[in-house]
């Protein structure tokens, strides 16, 4: 009980001046997006109308947050895991019920007085504290099929919700456990599979068909002359290698006439295909008839604009950047979402490329920093926990910076402890403290 | 069991730091190897806009200014926030009706987006500049006043000197080298376009910061990198612009011309050129539909025939003929020469005369205008001696003619000056071959007629030649820029004195003497004015058009005083009969007007009345006018039968739409692109085929 007298004991001081840096560089580039000459600046902080104001009450209300859970008793997550991660699904489930709509996402409760909260994003911390439990506990043995099995449905199940709920950003981030339980003991052969997966669907959408056919072919013919003595003693072999060529092709067809014409929006379709310099041809009936008016209409969206303007953005700060408040793509507004999902072009912009890689480096830096933290840990739970942390991060910048740059699709997703919003940062500063109280509390061992 | 697994954090730090790797690579080429991207953020969001000076504004010799800028506005509308705008009463201050409102909406939407400004209505009328200002507040921030300065002539004169400002053409943006841009304005002719450079300033730069929106936020680095405006210079001109005025009362109906130039410093008082028009016309929002009407009019209002107009100058040429057998010593003042009306020795009547007069010697000549005389004059100068043969004494001749300022451009300071003819031995030997011609077969050119052409402009620096004994200034109409310096070159050629000739002042003294007599008793009695001597030259010029034979045209040049001259003039009133007739009463005003600042007497003044009231328009315009009427006639009729034709074809295709045609069903291949099969105008996809024209 003497503990609560110094919270700051055995708290890894690196990670909360990086968080705090992060936290900073996050209200610059915010100020930046918002703030024109002439604006009173003490004035609208004290009013509360910009968004840079309001981020830092943000901020404030983050520091008292964190407080807060530095203060909790390390024993409390453990034996609360479970029930948060419940309570964190009956939340998802009542925004079907009670959810504001906020830009297409159905996935917002109103706290009011303008504010929001977003379960989804809190959920992820549910998640990590339940996965870290139910590894944690002496009777789990990660070797069993069945084991795998719960911790995939443990995951993924917040991720289906977010899916329903048409955050599909927040869903590719809870794959992230994938990497937590690899550390702990899935076989690779799953992020082998999963890997695989995605190179098949790239190359599905770069490559024509015969192209794509004829390639995998040669692979197999690759694959039959290096196995052909096992080949000709157990012909089942050569079945099942036929088998899955065929159904990797089978694959092909699947991404162009479902993937694209059914599960994706035609707008989603058009960015992914864009990013590889494809443009999207519908293929179902109704697709076309839409797309057909559209284009009588002459309304066509250009679904491109965003990745476009934020190319433009980063682009044209070159090596020195342009300097604060002086980047005119920033200035006119030429970004949407710049100041949550597209803040990384904010700094890009302004501060050029030295910029941009000083933040990568802080972020570089941070997620070492916390593996280092994970793997001190006595127990299981810390770990895993730790962890869990690492790879949310990873996921939100991996996710987030590369969709800026044109490398995956415009996925709405935020900047971890950058992109303006309460949610977001609430959740990432109570994902990180938790961190931290284990972390002062590595020599207890926690179940 | 998970301390067996230790090893794989390894693996997890290796992914970390490849995917960072990859986005700092991506980073690289898109921030430090790619330039585009520079480029394209400062096109959308930097707007660079040129600020346009005030021009200069040009006075006349007292300090009149004889054009000026006035502001007027535009309507502007943003069309995004029209919504909720009292239409109603915009309408009715504008005096259109709301189908119009919506229609310029529209156009400004094509035209400029919605969300920027574009001109609702140009150059608003004073009255409903008023009342929209009165009630602006109504239709804020949709609609607003802009500013735009435009020239003004408050005399409403000088129409042809002063030119216009008008957009540049792309002819003019290429042989600008581009200094122009598409839009500018710039002076288009007359003294706004010779003196484009000083009148138009010096044009800034400034530089917008502007929102994805295309609004503009502000200027961009403060300003740091903008270049202020200079203000155009202002011209001193040596126009008198109540001359100009009472010049142009003058020629009111007739075809012609009247130059009147300074003969002591070459400065050019008045140029008129008949019909004219008002300046005004060609500045504010009427001006394209006035400019087209001046265009195609066939009295061509837009020629300035001051110097543009080339005629043959008559006997008011004799003068000069005189001066040049004096000089060669062929005569002398006391020469004289029989006057029968006819010119004999070259075997058929050369040059026929109808004012049979006496001319006993120089004087007489030219007091009586005798043909005969000058034809002669002509001749011994053509076959004098000193200079072997014929084509000797006409290049001789063609020297002196050089001398006077006729036969090329004199360089007066406005664009587009005709250069007038005088022939030379190639030109006859062309039309006569070789040896064909003798100083008998172009007598005329003694008496001014034949192939010799001149501008008003050539005759009157002329009479300044022989009012000055022997010089001039090139004329011009600028006396000065206002803060001129060294720099300023352009009115250098005009402070150079021009003396090519160099002729005694006894032979111009008694060419004068008989100028003066014309005046007194001779030819142009009526062209006295009181109080000043006045030497003049009368002249009735024998022109055709397309080979047929018009009606003379009326000229007469003059200067006064004889001794001190202050003015030198030429009229030319075409197809108007004797040179006594309407040019010299018109040029005798005007001299006193310049001379003494008004008209006295009252016989005077009504003699303005009478003169600006007669019309006199050449036959071969009035053909012209007529010919233009009839081909209108023509098309109207046929106009008239076409909408007969149209109304039974409406009939037609009325009926032809109750049954929209059948679309063949179009079926789709399998991964096409799209933009490849749909037809080129998508738009249009459900127009049918026109049907075949019925034939009654």
């Amino acid at each position: 009980m003497e503990k609560q007298a110094t919270i700051g004991k055995g708290v890894d001081t690196v990670t909360v001046l990086l968080y705090y840096a992060l936290v900073m560089v996050g209200f610059i580039a915010i100020f930046s997006v918002e703030f024109r000459m002439g604006d009173s600046f003490v004035q609208s902080l004290l009013e509360l109308k910009k968004n840079y104001s309001k981020q830092v009450l943000f901020i404030g209300i983050s520091s008292l947050v964190a407080v807060f859970v530095l203060l909790t008793d390390s024993k409390f997550f453990t034996a609360i895991a479970n029930l948060l991660y419940m309570g964190g699904i009956l939340l998802m489930l009542l925004t079907f019920v009670i959810g504001k709509d906020i830009s297409g996402s159905k996935s917002w409760i109103a706290l009011g007085g303008g504010f929001n909260l977003q379960p989804a994003e809190l959920c992820k911390v549910f998640t990590a504290l339940a996965l870290a439990k139910y590894l944690s506990r002496p009777e789990t043995e990660f070797k069993t099929l069945r084991s795998h099995l719960i911790a995939f449905a443990l995951t993924l199940g917040p991720a289906v919700l977010s899916i329903a709920q048409k955050e599909t950003g927040l869903a590719l981030v809870y794959f992230s456990f994938f990497l937590v339980m690899y550390r702990e003991g899935l076989p690779a052969i799953y992020l082998i599979v999963g890997f695989s997966f995605v190179v098949l669907f790239i190359s599905s959408i770069v490559l024509s068909f015969y192209v794509y056919a004829g390639a995998l072919a040669f692979i197999v013919l690759i694959v039959i002359y290096y196995f052909w003595r096992q080949i000709k003693r157990n012909f089942v072999l050569l079945a099942a290698l036929l088998l899955v060529y065929f159904a990797v092709i089978g694959f092909k067809w699947f991404v162009d006439n479902v993937v694209f014409d059914k599960v994706l929006k035609p707008y989603q379709a058009e960015r992914v295909l864009n990013m590889f310099g494809k443009s999207y041809v519908p293929k179902s009936p109704e697709r076309i008839a839409l797309f057909e008016k559209e284009q009588a209409s002459g309304k066509k969206k250009d679904y491109t604009y965003n990745v476009k303007q934020s190319k433009i953005a980063i682009g044209s700060g070159g090596f020195a950047g342009k300097g604060f408040l002086k980047g005119v793509t920033t200035q006119g507004d030429f970004v949407p979402e710049q100041h949550t999902d597209f803040i990384f072009t904010a700094i890009a912009e302004s501060f050029g490329f030295w910029g941009s890689a000083l933040l990568l480096g802080l972020y570089f830096f941070l997620l070492y920093r916390i593996i280092s933290i994970a793997e001190r840990q006595r127990s299981t739970f810390s770990r895993v926990y730790a962890y869990s942390v690492a790879c949310i991060l990873l996921f939100h910048i991996m996710i987030n910076i590369s969709m800026t740059i044109g490398l995956m699709p415009v996925i709405g997703i935020t900047l971890p402890l950058l992109s303006y919003g309460g949610s977001s940062l609430v959740t990432f500063t109570i994902l990180i403290f938790i961190m931290l109280r284990l972390d002062a509390d590595r020599n207890m061992v926690l179940r | 069991m998970a301390e067996f697994n230790q090893s794989r954090q390894i693996t997890i730090r290796l992914i970390i730091a490849i995917v960072f790797a990859i986005i700092l690579v991506r980073l690289m080429t898109l921030q430090l190897f790619t330039s585009k991207y520079a480029k394209l953020a400062n096109d959308q969001a930097i707007l660079r806009k040129i600020v346009y000076p005030s021009r200069g504004i040009i006075f006349d010799r007292k300090g009149k200014a004889i054009l000026d800028n006035v502001t007027m506005y535009d309507l502007m509308v943003t069309p995004s926030q029209v919504k909720g705008v009292d239409t109603f009463a915009l309408c009715r201050i504008l005096e259109i009706d709301t189908a119009e409102f919506k229609q310029r909406v529209l156009t400004a939407i094509i035209k400029n987006s919605r969300n920027r400004p574009s001109v609702f209505e140009a150059l608003l009328s004073p009255a409903k500049y008023a009342k929209i200002n009165e009630n602006l507040f109504r239709f804020q921030p949709a609609f607003f006043l802009q500013e735009r300065p435009i020239r003004s002539y408050p005399f409403k004169a000088a129409a042809h000197l002063l030119g216009y400002v008008g957009e540049v053409d792309s002819g003019m943006l290429k042989r600008s080298n581009f200094f122009y841009q598409m839009g500018d304005f710039a002076g288009r002719s007359g003294l706004e376009s010779y003196y484009e450079k000083v009148l138009m300033g010096q044009r800034g730069i400034q530089y917008i910061l502007r929102d994805n929106f295309n609004r503009p936020i502000g200027p961009y680095e403060n300003g740091d990198f903008d270049t202020p405006s200079v203000a155009g210079r202002h011209l001193n001109t040596y126009i008198d612009i109540e001359v100009q005025q009472l010049a142009e009362k003058l020629m009111h109906g007739k075809v012609g011309s009247v130059v009147a130039i300074e003969p002591k410093t070459g400065g050019i008082i008045a140029m008129t050129s008949g019909p004219t028009y008002d300046p005004n016309e060609l500045t504010g929002s009427e001006s394209r539909k006035n400019f087209s009407r001046l265009f195609v009019d066939p009295a061509s209002p837009l020629l300035n025939r001051g110097m543009q107009g080339v005629y043959p100058p008559g006997s008011t040429f004799k003068p000069l003929g005189a001066l040049v057998a004096l000089d060669e010593g062929l005569i002398t003042p006391s020469f004289g020469y029989p006057c029968f009306g006819r010119y004999g020795p070259c075997g058929r009547p050369a040059c026929t005369h109808s004012n049979a007069g006496h001319a006993a010697n120089l004087s007489l000549s030219i007091a009586n205008s005798c043909n005969s005389y000058y034809a002669h004059v002509l001749r011994m100068a053509l076959d004098n001696k000193k200079y072997g043969n014929i084509e000797g004494g006409l290049m001789k001749w063609k020297e002196y003619m050089s001398g006077f300022g006729l036969g090329h451009r004199l360089g007066i300071d406005l664009p587009g000056e005709y250069s007038g003819y005088i022939p030379d031995t190639s030109r006859y030997n062309k039309v006569f071959r070789k040896g064909g011609w003798s100083s008998c077969t172009i007598a005329s050119l003694g008496i001014g007629q034949g192939e010799i052409q001149a501008t008003p402009m050539q005759m009157a620096n002329a009479m300044c030649l022989i009012a000055n004994r022997g010089w001039y200034y090139t004329p011009h109409f600028v006396k000065d820029i206002e803060g001129e310096t060294k720099e300023d070159t352009i009115l250098n050629k005009y402070r150079q004195k021009i003396a090519p000739l160099h002729i005694p002042n006894d032979y111009y003294q008694a060419v004068i003497d008989g100028m003066e007599m014309v005046v007194t008793n001779g030819t142009a009695r009526n062209a006295a004015i009181d109080g000043y001597a006045v030497c003049a030259k009368t002249g009735t010029v024998e022109n055709y058009f397309k080979g047929k034979k018009q009606q003379n045209h009326s000229f007469f040049v003059a200067f006064a005083p004889k001794d001190d001259p202050k003015i030198a003039i030429c009229v030319v009133v075409e197809n108007a009969g004797f040179g006594s007739t309407w040019a010299a009463p018109i040029a005798s005003l005007l001299m006193e007007k310049f001379l003494n600042d008004s008209i006295a007497g009252d016989r005077r003044k009504a003699e303005i009345d009478r003169i600006s009231n007669v019309v006199i328009t050449p036959a071969r315009i009035r053909y012209e006018m007529h010919r233009r009427d009839s081909i209108r006639q023509a098309k109207d009729s046929v106009q008239r039968k076409r909408i007969r034709l149209d109304s039974t074809a409406i009939g037609f295709v009325r009926s032809a739409t109750t049954l929209p045609p059948q679309q063949p069903k179009r079926e789709l291949p399998q991964r096409v692109n799209w933009f490849a099969i749909l037809p080129a105008d998508r738009f249009n996809f459900y127009t049918y085929t026109q049907p075949q024209q019925r034939t009654a």
